[in-house]
């Protein structure tokens, strides 16, 4: 009975029911004149107006400088990030002269640091950039000196008790037990990243998505800033897919991947 | 209750020589004042309660904890097996054992180490897919393969069901026949150091309190050890009939302990 009546209700629990009827509320609403569309373009505009985008050339061609942005900024904040986490973890005078300062950066708001970055590097890409490396940093520092506090102590002396160096220990004990928590500092940076992207180009920009944004808020054209924040929406969800993909690969040893 | 060492025989030096070898943490000494030695070959069985310094003379011996300064001799070949085998969980069954081999043979000699613990159809698995005995036979083969003068075993079958130690014990005995490495072995288990064992040593409070050695042949040693193992026992501080298991458990009257 109970199965029976599930199958009648399967429409009402489909989870993509509830999106679609929002979307076609909206289409409705903007079509009646109840929404105007310079306080929000309807769905269909926005669908014609991202192929327009896609099709001049617009779209990409400011997406591909966003994009750069991010990687050069994550590649920086991650690197410095792991090389910190690892200093502090596996020296004492590491550990006291890097953490503090780690600890002390994480009680100021990174976004507060925009000006004083502008006043450095003054409105080219480099404050952007730095802006992300510096956002990202964290995230990552903070999970891998945790994820090797929290490397199994009997493991390291297995593989001392086996004659391994320093070195040896760092690469093949420490770093893959610390990889898990590394992974979710990862996932973390690429979502501030992201934040930091937004508010960077939001700041001033003469390319990228945030300055397509900035342009079309000037002419109200909602359509452009919709189609923008699902290029947002996008990236966070590629962001996600990629880190899911690494995660499946590293740790393919763990026993719930490796029964699937 | 000291016990004559190969009387009348010239010796060769010692695999392993403790001479007066104490270590405290803080007020609590562990070991205290130990004269241990084990001769090239020898099959040794160490036993005692929990906190009896086990574990700390096999760290000691392990070379994981320092001598600091103190009359230590220990080979530069060691192995250890663990209880709980260790292996890196992130490292294929036959890179655990090549863990730290070097050259471009590691690869042949952790296979050839495998086959000979009769794991040559598990070379590729994670050891988190290992069943508790198949673990073990890969920390034997871990071991095996650095070709150690002196191999600790620390309680390695504790964990294991009675069928899958027997099996272990035989596995063990072929390798130490075929390979010679002094052994150390490490357990709470009184018919396990019997049916083992050269010699068997009980150490209580960081001191031997006990030490005999096993003349009769392994696999033919139930009627001359019928009163070791009641002997051993009663060092153990439970007093009880001589002869095997079987005999000395037999319900109706409770095991005496002796007060500590």
């Amino acid at each position: 009975m109970t199965r029976a009546r599930s199958t009648l209700l399967s429409p009402l629990r489909s989870r993509w029911l509830s999106p679609v009827l929002f979307l076609l509320a909206w289409e409705l609403a903007s079509r009646t004149g109840l929404i105007p569309a310079h306080t929000l373009a309807a769905p269909s505009t926005v669908l014609v107006t991202m192929l327009q985008m896609i099709r001049s050339g617009e779209l990409p061609a400011n997406l591909l400088v966003s994009f750069w942005r991010v990687a050069l900024g994550l590649g920086i904040g991650v690197s410095l990030g792991v090389v910190l986490g690892i200093l502090a973890r596996l020296s004492r005078r590491g550990d006291a002269l890097i953490d503090p300062l780690m600890q002390i950066k994480r009680t100021i708001p990174v976004v507060a640091l925009a000006p004083l970055f502008i006043v450095w590097f003054g409105i080219g890409e480099t404050p952007k950039v730095a802006l992300i490396a510096f956002a990202t940093l964290f995230p990552v520092y903070l999970n891998l000196y945790n994820g090797i506090r929290g490397v199994d102590r009997r493991l390291v002396d297995a593989a001392r008790s086996f004659g391994l160096d320093q070195r040896q220990l760092i690469v093949h004990v420490i770093l893959p037990g610390a990889l898990p928590s590394l992974l979710v500092g990862l996932r973390y940076a690429l979502t501030i990243s992201i934040v930091m992207l937004v508010i960077a180009e939001q700041i001033n920009a003469s390319a990228g998505l945030g300055f397509l944004v900035n342009n079309a808020r000037d002419f109200m054209r909602t359509d452009i800033i919709v189609v923008c924040l699902m290029v947002y929406a996008l990236l966070g969800l590629a962001a996600d897919t990629l880190i899911r993909t690494v995660e499946d690969r590293a740790l393919a040893w763990r026993p719930k991947l490796v029964e699937a | 209750m000291s016990v004559a060492y190969f009387p009348g025989i010239a010796q060769p030096a010692p695999v392993v020589r403790l001479r007066g070898f104490s270590r405290r943490f803080g007020p609590n000494l562990i070991l205290d004042d130990l004269d241990l030695d084990i001769a090239a070959g020898e099959f040794v069985a160490l036993l005692g309660h929990s906190g009896s310094g086990k574990t700390t003379l096999l760290r000691t011996l392990a070379g994981l904890d320092r001598a600091d300064g103190q009359a230590v001799t220990i080979p530069s070949a060691r192995a250890v097996v663990f209880q709980d085998a260790r292996l890196l969980p992130w490292k294929r069954v036959w890179k655990n054992v090549a863990l730290g081999l070097p050259g471009r043979t590691a690869r042949a000699r952790a296979e050839a180490a495998l086959a000979e613990v009769g794991l040559s159809h598990r070379l590729d698995a994670w050891p988190l897919t290992l069943s508790g005995g198949e673990a073990q036979r890969t920390a034997l083969a871990r071991a095996l393969v650095r070709e150690p003068q002196l191999m600790l075993l620390d309680e390695p079958f504790a964990a294991l069901d009675a069928l899958t130690r027997l099996r272990m014990h035989e596995l063990v005995l072929n390798l130490w026949r075929a390979h010679r490495p002094s052994v150390l072995i490490v357990t709470h288990d009184v018919d396990e150091a019997i049916a083992l064992a050269d010699r068997v040593v009980v150490l209580d409070k960081g001191r031997i309190l006990f030490e005999e050695r096993i003349v009769a042949e392994r696999g033919s040693r139930t009627a001359s050890v019928r009163d070791l193992r009641r002997r051993l026992l009663g060092a153990l501080g439970v007093a009880t009939q001589s002869g095997s298991y079987a005999d000395t458990v037999a319900g109706g009257q409770p095991l005496a302990e002796a007060a500590e």
